[in-house]
C-alpha cells in the first residue's frame, strides 16, 4: 500500500505541472462549447453549425484568446439581442463582434451569467431527474450490464437498445460512426448514415434517451446512456450530453493523443473542461485503458493500464469529478494460450478492485484474441464475465461470441446478457468467499505489476508529461509536441478572458 | 458428391441460428421451419425459440441438408506464384531485379485498425513471421492508419513505390469497397496504375474480391509477410516494373 500512495503522489504532481499548461490555454472546442452553453445550436445554410461559425469568426478576427463568452456577452449588451440571434447576425453578415466596442465589464459579465444560469439550472435539473427515476426503480446493485448499438441509423439503433432492454442491459452505448473523433464539429439532427456506428448529434442523444427513459418505465428499472466525449470535440459532446441528460460518456485524458494522434496540447486542454462539465452534470466518465492491450502485450504492459489510471485518476479530481464519477477502465485480453493466464486476469482486476475502491471500474470483455470460433469465445466471456462476479466490477461491457466477425446481432446481445446474468447469479457472493493466497501466483504477480507502474510514474514525473510522450515512453508510441491533428485550435488565453462554466460548475 | 457430416456420413447435419422479426408463438416456429426447408432442409428440427423482444424471436435449428458439393470439381482463386521465406525472397529481388523494391502500406480511408498492417510490414511481424520491414532488399514504409487515398498516392509518387499494400478491416456497410474502388480510380486517373503492384488485405478480404476491385491480388485472414513479398517481387518481375 506503501507503493500505491508513491504512484498516486507521482501522478498528481504529473497533474499539477500539467495544469499549470491547461490554465494559460482555450481552445476552439472550448470557445464552441461555451457558445452552445450559453444557447447557440443550429446550422447555416451550408451545415455550418453555428458554434462553429461564431468561433471562426473570432480567430479570424484575432479574439479567440480574449473567449466566446466575454465576446457575446459584449455583443448581448450593446444589441440587446440573445447569444442566438447574435450567431444567426454572424452568419448573415449583419453583425461583426470586433467592430462592437468593448462595454463595461460588470455589465457584461451580469448578461453572460444570466443566460448561463439557464443552461447550468437545467443540467442541475437532468441530474435531479436521473437522481429521481433511480430513487424511483432503485438503482441496480451488482455490476451494470452495458452493451452497445452500431447500426449506424438512430432509429435502427433505437429498436436494437430497446429489445436489449428488455433482455436485462443496464446501460446502452452508442457507437460513434468511424472518424468521427477527427470531425472538427458535432454535425447537426437525427442521422441515419453511418460506419460501425452512428453519429453523436445531440438530435441522436434526445431520441435514444426518450426511448430508453420509456423502455426503462416499462421494465422498472433506470437505463443509463452512454456515448463517446473523445477526440477534437471532446467539452463540447460533454455539454450536449450533460443537456440531454447521458449517464456516461468514454473521456480519457491521454487516450486521443495515443490513438487517434491528436495533438497532446488540444487533448489535454480540451479533456479538463469536458471533465468539469461531465463531473457537474454527474455524468460516469469511462476511461480507454484497454485500448492500450488491444495493442500491445496484455502480460508485458499491464503496469501502463494501471499507470494510465492512475493518470486519469488525478487529471479527473483536478476538474472536480469524484471518485464516484471515475468509470477507470481495464480489459480481459491476456491471451487464452498463456499458462495461468486466467489467474494473472483475476489479479489484475482485484488489485484494481482494491486500489480505487470507490471507483466504477469499467471492465472490457476479451476482443483482441477473438476469433470466428463463436463457440471458444462463448467460453472466453464467460471467464471474463467469472472475474467480475468474483472482484465486482461495476461498468461491465459484455463480451460478443462473434466479436471478430460483425458488429452484433440482436441475438448476439440477448446471448451475452443471458450468460452474464447466469453467472452473476450462480456466483453471486462467490467473492467474499475467497481469500488470495499469501505469497501466491496472484499476489506475486500484483507486486509485481504494481512496482512497475511506480517506476513508469516516477520516470513520467520526472521528465514532464508532455515530453514523455514525445520520447514514446508511453505504450510505445511517439507524439511530438506540436504535431498531430487539431494544434491549430489551441491558443493562449489573453487578459480577462473568462469561461463563467468553470466557477459555476467545478465549484458544486 | 459430398455433404456435411453429422455422426453419419452424408447424414447432411448442420446446425443454424437466425432471428426473426415476429412473436414468439407456434406461428414464429412455424416460419423459421418454413425458412430452413426452402434453404434445403427438408426436415427441420426447430430445437430453441427465445424472445429477444416482443416483435423478434431467436431460432436454433437443426436438420439434414438435401444439397451437397461436387467436391471434385472445384477450382480456387488463390494468389499465384511459389511462397519463399525471407532469405529466398531477397536473393530473388538481387538476381532479378537488382536493386531495392519499395513498399508501401498503409490502413486507408476512415479505417483505424493497424494491427494487420502492422502484422505485415513491422519489423517484429506477426506470429513467429518477420514482417517486411525486415526484408534486405525491401524498403518498407508503413504510413499507419487512416491514410487518405489521395495522400496515399500522393506518397506512393514521393517514394516512387513499386507495391501498394492497402489493409481494410471495417467492412461495415461495404465501406471498404467504396474506399478500395476509389483508389483504384484515382490510380487510373493519374495513369499510375500499370506502374505498381496493388494488393490489399484484412480479415474479410479474399483474392476473389480483390480481383473483381482491380486490385493485383488480396490476402485474408493467416497471411503473413513471406505471401504477400514473394507475390509482389514475382509480380515485379512479371510486369517489368522498372
Ligand atoms: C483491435 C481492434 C480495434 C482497435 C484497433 C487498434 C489498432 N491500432 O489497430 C480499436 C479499439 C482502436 C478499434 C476500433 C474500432 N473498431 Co475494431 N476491432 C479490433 C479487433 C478486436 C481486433 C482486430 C485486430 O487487431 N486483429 C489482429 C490482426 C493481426 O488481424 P487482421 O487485421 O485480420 O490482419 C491479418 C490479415 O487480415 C492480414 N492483413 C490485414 N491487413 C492486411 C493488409 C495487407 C496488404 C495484407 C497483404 C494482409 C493484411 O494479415 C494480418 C496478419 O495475418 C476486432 C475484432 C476481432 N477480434 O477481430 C475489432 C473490429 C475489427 N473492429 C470493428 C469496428 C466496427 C471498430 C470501430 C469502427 C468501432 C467504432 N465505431 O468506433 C473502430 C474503428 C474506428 C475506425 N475509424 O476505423 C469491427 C469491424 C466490423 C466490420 N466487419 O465492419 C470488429 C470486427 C469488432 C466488431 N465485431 O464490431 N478496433
Amino acid at each position: 500500500m506503501e507503493q500505491v500512495a508513491k504512484a498516486r503522489g507521482y501522478a498528481h504532481s504529473v497533474a499539477v505541472d500539467t495544469q499549470a499548461f491547461i490554465d494559460k490555454h482555450t481552445t476552439v472546442a472550448i470557445e464552441r462549447t461555451i457558445c452552445r452553453l450559453m444557447g447557440i445550436d443550429g446550422v447555416d445554410e451550408v451545415e455550418v453549425p453555428l458554434p462553429n461559425l461564431v468561433v471562426n469568426h473570432l480567430r479570424d478576427n484575432q479574439l479567440l484568446g480574449i473567449g466566446s463568452a466575454l465576446m457575446l456577452g459584449n455583443a448581448m449588451v450593446s444589441t440587446g439581442k440573445s447569444p442566438q440571434e447574435i450567431a444567426e447576425g454572424i452568419a448573415d453578415g449583419s453583425i461583426n463582434l470586433a467592430k462592437i466596442p468593448m462595454g463595461d465589464l460588470d455589465a457584461i459579465k451580469n448578461a453572460v451569467f444570466a443566460v448561463a444560469e439557464k443552461t447550468v439550472a437545467k443540467i442541475a435539473q437532468n441530474r435531479n431527474d436521473r437522481q429521481q427515476m433511480l430513487d424511483k426503480h432503485g438503482d441496480k446493485v451488482g455490476a451494470w450490464l452495458y452493451v452497445i448499438v452500431a447500426t449506424g441509423n438512430i432509429y435502427e439503433d433505437i429498436t436494437q437498445a430497446v429489445a436489449a432492454v428488455k433482455q436485462g442491459a443496464d446501460i446502452i452505448a452508442v457507437i460513434r460512426t468511424t472518424g468521427q473523433s477527427l470531425l472538427d464539429y458535432v454535425p447537426y439532427g437525427a442521422t441515419t448514415e453511418g460506419f460501425g456506428g452512428t453519429y453523436a448529434t445531440q438530435e441522436n442523444f434526445r431520441l435514444m434517451r426518450a426511448a430508453l427513459d420509456s423502455a426503462g418505465d416499462e421494465v422498472g428499472r433506470y437505463i443509463r446512456l452512454c456515448n463517446y466525449c473523445s477526440g477534437l470535440c471532446m467539452p463540447e459532446i460533454a455539454a450536449l450530453g450533460a443537456m440531454e441528460r447521458l449517464d456516461m460518456m468514454l473521456n480519457d485524458a491521454l487516450y486521443g493523443i495515443l490513438f487517434r494522434d491528436i495533438n497532446m496540447q488540444r487533448t489535454i486542454v480540451d479533456q479538463y473542461f469536458s471533465r468539469i462539465i461531465n463531473g457537474f452534470a454527474g455524468i460516469i466518465i469511462n476511461t480507454g485503458e484497454d485500448n492500450y492491450l488491444t495493442t500491445a502485450d496484455a502480460v508485458e504492459e499491464a503496469h501502463t493500464v494501471l499507470t494510465s489510471q492512475f493518470l486519469n485518476e488525478q487529471f479527473a479530481l483536478m476538474a472536480g469529478l469524484p471518485e464516484e464519477q471515475m468509470g477507470l477502465g481495464h480489459a480481459f485480453e491476456i491471451s487464452p494460450d498463456v499458462h495461468n493466464g486466467f489467474l494473472y486476469e483475476l489479479a489484475q482486476a482485484q488489485m484494481a478492485r482494491e486500489i480505487f475502491p470507490k471507483a466504477p471500474l469499467k471492465y472490457m470483455p476479451p476482443t483482441k484474441f477473438m476469433t470466428g470460433d463463436i463457440f471458444k469465445g462463448v467460453v472466453q466471456n464467460a471467464l471474463f464475465n467469472t472475474v467480475t462476479a468474483i472482484t465486482g466490477q461495476k461498468v461491465h461491457l459484455l463480451g460478443m461470441l462473434t466479436e471478430a466477425i460483425h458488429t452484433p446481432f440482436m441475438s448476439d446481445r440477448a446471448q451475452a446478457l443471458d450468460s452474464a446474468n447466469y453467472i452473476f447469479n450462480t456466483m453471486a457472493d462467490l467473492g467474499d468467499e475467497i481469500e488470495f493466497k499469501q505469497g501466491g501466483i496472484m499476489q506475486t504477480r500484483v507486486a509485481e505489476v504494481l512496482d512497475k507502474s511506480v517506476n513508469l510514474l516516477a520516470e513520467i514525473e520526472q521528465k514532464k508529461l508532455f515530453s514523455t510522450l514525445e520520447q514514446g515512453i508511453f505504450a510505445g508510441i511517439k507524439r511530438g509536441r506540436d504535431a498531430g491533428k487539431g494544434l491549430d485550435g489551441v491558443t493562449l488565453k489573453a487578459d480577462g478572458y473568462f469561461n463563467p462554466f468553470i466557477e459555476m460548475m467545478k465549484e458544486k | 458428391m459430398i455433404k456435411p457430416y453429422g455422426d453419419t456420413l452424408n447424414d447432411g447435419k448442420v446446425q443454424l441460428s437466425f432471428t426473426l422479426p415476429v412473436t414468439n408463438d407456434d406461428k414464429g416456429r412455424e416460419a423459421a421451419k418454413i425458412l430452413a426447408k426452402k434453404m434445403g432442409i427438408p426436415d427441420p428440427n426447430v430445437a430453441h425459440s427465445g424472445t429477444l423482444d416482443e416483435g423478434f424471436t431467436f431460432y436454433v435449428v437443426y436438420g439434414g441438408v438435401a444439397h451437397g458439393v461436387e467436391y471434385d470439381s472445384i477450382v480456387v482463386q488463390t494468389v499465384d506464384g511459389d511462397v519463399m521465406d525471407m532469405g529466398e525472397v531477397s536473393n530473388f529481388i538481387r538476381e532479378n531485379i537488382g536493386r531495392n523494391v519499395v513498399i508501401i502500406g498503409a490502413s486507408t480511408g476512415t479505417d483505424a485498425h493497424t494491427v494487420g498492417i502492422d502484422a505485415i510490414m513491422n519489423m517484429k511481424g506477426f506470429a513467429g513471421n518477420y514482417g517486411l520491414e525486415r526484408y534486405e532488399m525491401i524498403e518498407a514504409h508503413n504510413l499507419g492508419s487512416q491514410v487518405a487515398n489521395e495522400d496515399f498516392i500522393a506518397k506512393a509518387k514521393e517514394l516512387n513505390a513499386d507495391v501498394l499494400l492497402v489493409s481494410q478491416t471495417v467492412t461495415q456497410k461495404d465501406v471498404h469497397i467504396a474506399n478500395m474502388t476509389e483508389l483504384v480510380e484515382m490510380l487510373e486517373a493519374e495513369g499510375l496504375r500499370q506502374d505498381v503492384v496493388l494488393i490489399c488485405g484484412g480479415p474479410r478480404i479474399s483474392n476473389e474480391l480483390a480481383k473483381e476491385l482491380g486490385y493485383d491480388a488480396g490476402f485474408g485472414q493467416n497471411s503473413f509477410a513471406q505471401h504477400v513479398a514473394s507475390f509482389a517481387v514475382q509480380e515485379v518481375v512479371r510486369r517489368g516494373i522498372k
